[in-house]
């Protein structure tokens, strides 16, 4: 796989928060059709450099290329409509909109990337007939018109994704998709995920459920402190020395219960 | 006779003006407090070029042309500050827009102007004018709210970020609300200037600001129908009882406060919620 052009380049992207370097010079690179795995303990600056991607924090140093077009410079509505899209760790859902539309929302992308387009148009039945089918995807198409306000987590949070990917994107990040479901949940969530990545999808999962993360990613990143540490073959990369001491600590069962 | 159309035609004028502050408070979520100096730059246009001249039908494109333009700059400072902090910025237009007008000689500074020229269209034909136009705007208003234009200002009301974050150019999203909410405020201004026949500093100030919010408010912020029901009402208002003309802010404001604390949907949500309740009984029973 490593043979192919790369997706999205993240090259020495460096940030700092005041006098706190939450990234330094951070490179990694995504290839086409890949589920990459994003790993690292708390506060190693995983959702820093989604958002140094998606464009909500400004690297002080360092490119961010996808599909070979820098997006430097670029506002976050620009670079989604590049190709990305953004599944938010906790759940954003609009409250006034059913599932379905939310889901529609996000589909109507072309009809809204210009006011006097969004202005021209009134019909929504295409967007709603797209966002039945992906959210028979995610499996709660018969949830389709219930309000988010009634529904748990577990339903938000594939609704969240199911909303980013209505955006036909490229690339799909997903900061922590899992996290507040219940093992359950989580295996059919990361099942869902990997699915959709069968269908062609390109996707950077942000994760702390290494368990799930094992099972579905085909390589994995690790970042410590802002910096990448590891990066490789899921198997490789858990075995390796640096890993277990940053991101396990001293609690090296753990990781044989997850090799278990 | 007169006095009722006097008064229909106050009511006329006050639903244009509530409905274009509903497009940007209502539909696009951005909270404004100086929504008089629109109405006023509005009026000011319409009695100045009808001063030159020009007759009153062709004062009104270049009176929603104005306030558009100032519009659009007030715009500008909503991409910068949010939710009460644009509320403060958009208090401090209106504050300013009084301030130049006092010192301006060619806008009648504290005198006003009253002595342009009659819009010519007898007090029927003016009170129907008025009518149409406010009809065009609840249909314009209506449109806007249900074409995808409306879905995008919904989801900026409810969650700015999550939208750029969908793909949407916010920003520009934000300007045409201030244009087309400006613009409605500066065709209501062209009518509130031909009908009063007198305009000065203190028809556009802060408790016309005031009032106007509360229009929208009382009504239910976003609901087209609720904001023309409550407009219509509460312009009338101070016609019947004179108190409510002498205490204005008070009113107004206290309105304003008690709607917010207790009912923030308006007047539209109680509605909905009794409709609902109504049917639930009868299906009960």
């Amino acid at each position: 796989m490593n043979n192919r052009v790369p997706l999205l380049q993240v090259q020495h992207v460096t940030v700092r928060f005041g006098g706190l370097t939450a990234l330094n010079d951070v490179s990694f690179e995504v290839f086409g059709g890949e589920l990459l795995g994003l790993i690292g303990p708390n506060g190693a600056g995983k959702t820093t450099i989604l958002r140094a991607i998606t464009g909500v924090v400004k690297p002080i140093t360092g490119n961010v290329v996808l599909d070979g077009n820098s997006l430097n410079g670029l506002a976050i509505h620009q670079r989604i409509r590049f190709g990305l899209a953004l599944s938010q760790q906790l759940v954003r859902p609009f409250r006034e909109l059913s599932l379905i539309d939310n889901v529609a929302l996000a589909a109507g992308a072309i009809k809204t990337e210009k006011p006097w387009r969004a202005l021209m148009h009134r019909d929504s039945e295409v967007e709603r007939a797209s966002a039945r089918i992906l959210l028979e995807k995610v499996g709660i198409a018969d949830l389709a018109d219930e309000m988010p306000s009634t529904q748990p987590l577990g339903v938000l949070k594939r609704l969240e994704m199911v909303r980013a990917l209505a955006l036909n994107p490229r690339l799909l990040l997903l900061d922590e998709p899992l996290a507040g479901l219940n093992s359950h949940e989580a295996r059919a969530l990361a099942e869902t995920i990997q699915y959709i990545n069968s269908q062609g999808v390109t996707v950077v999962l942000i994760e702390h459920n290494l368990g799930e993360v094992m099972r579905v990613c085909s390589r994995l990143i690790v970042l410590d402190n802002g910096a990448k540490i590891a990066q490789g073959e899921p198997a490789t990369v858990m075995s390796n020395q640096l890993v277990r001491a940053a991101y396990l600590g001293s609690s090296v069962d753990e990781l044989e219960a997850v090799h278990a | 006779m007169n006095y009722e159309i006097s008064i229909v035609t106050t009511m006329a004028i006050s639903v244009m003006f509530a409905l274009s502050l509903n497009l940007i408070t209502g539909f696009c979520g951005q909270i404004s407090l100086g929504h008089a100096a629109f109405l006023g730059v509005g009026a000011y246009t319409s009695a100045l070029l009808s001063g030159a001249g020009f007759s009153f039908l062709v004062t009104l494109p270049f009176a929603m042309l104005s306030a558009a333009t100032l519009g659009v700059i007030v715009g500008f400072t909503s991409l910068r500050v949010r939710e009460d902090f644009l509320a403060i910025t958009t208090m401090g237009v209106g504050f300013l827009f009084v301030g130049v007008i006092r010192q301006q000689d060619i806008l009648g500074g504290e005198l006003g102007l009253s002595s342009f020229p009659d819009h010519g269209f007898g007090n029927l034909g003016f009170m129907i004018l008025a009518l149409m136009c406010s009809s065009l705007m609840v249909i314009l208003c209506l449109y806007i709210k249900h074409s995808w234009m409306g879905r995008v200002f919904q989801g900026i009301a409810e969650d700015e970020d999550t939208m750029r974050v969908l793909g949407i150019d916010a920003a520009r999203y934000k300007l045409v609300a201030f244009a087309l909410g400006t613009a409605l405020a500066g065709l209501a201004g062209s009518f509130y200037a031909h009908h009063l026949r007198f305009i000065g500093p203190d028809s556009f100030g802060f408790v016309e600001s005031v009032t106007v919010l509360s229009m929208v408010v009382f009504g239910g912020i976003g609901s087209v129908p609720g904001v023309i029901f409550s407009a219509a009402i509460l312009s009338a208002l101070p016609a019947w009882f004179q108190f409510i003309g002498d205490y204005k802010l008070l009113v107004y404001g206290g309105l304003l406060f008690v709607m917010i604390r207790f009912f923030p949907g308006g007047m539209a949500s109680l509605v909905s919620q009794l409709y609902a309740y109504i049917t639930k009984r009868r299906r009960d029973t």
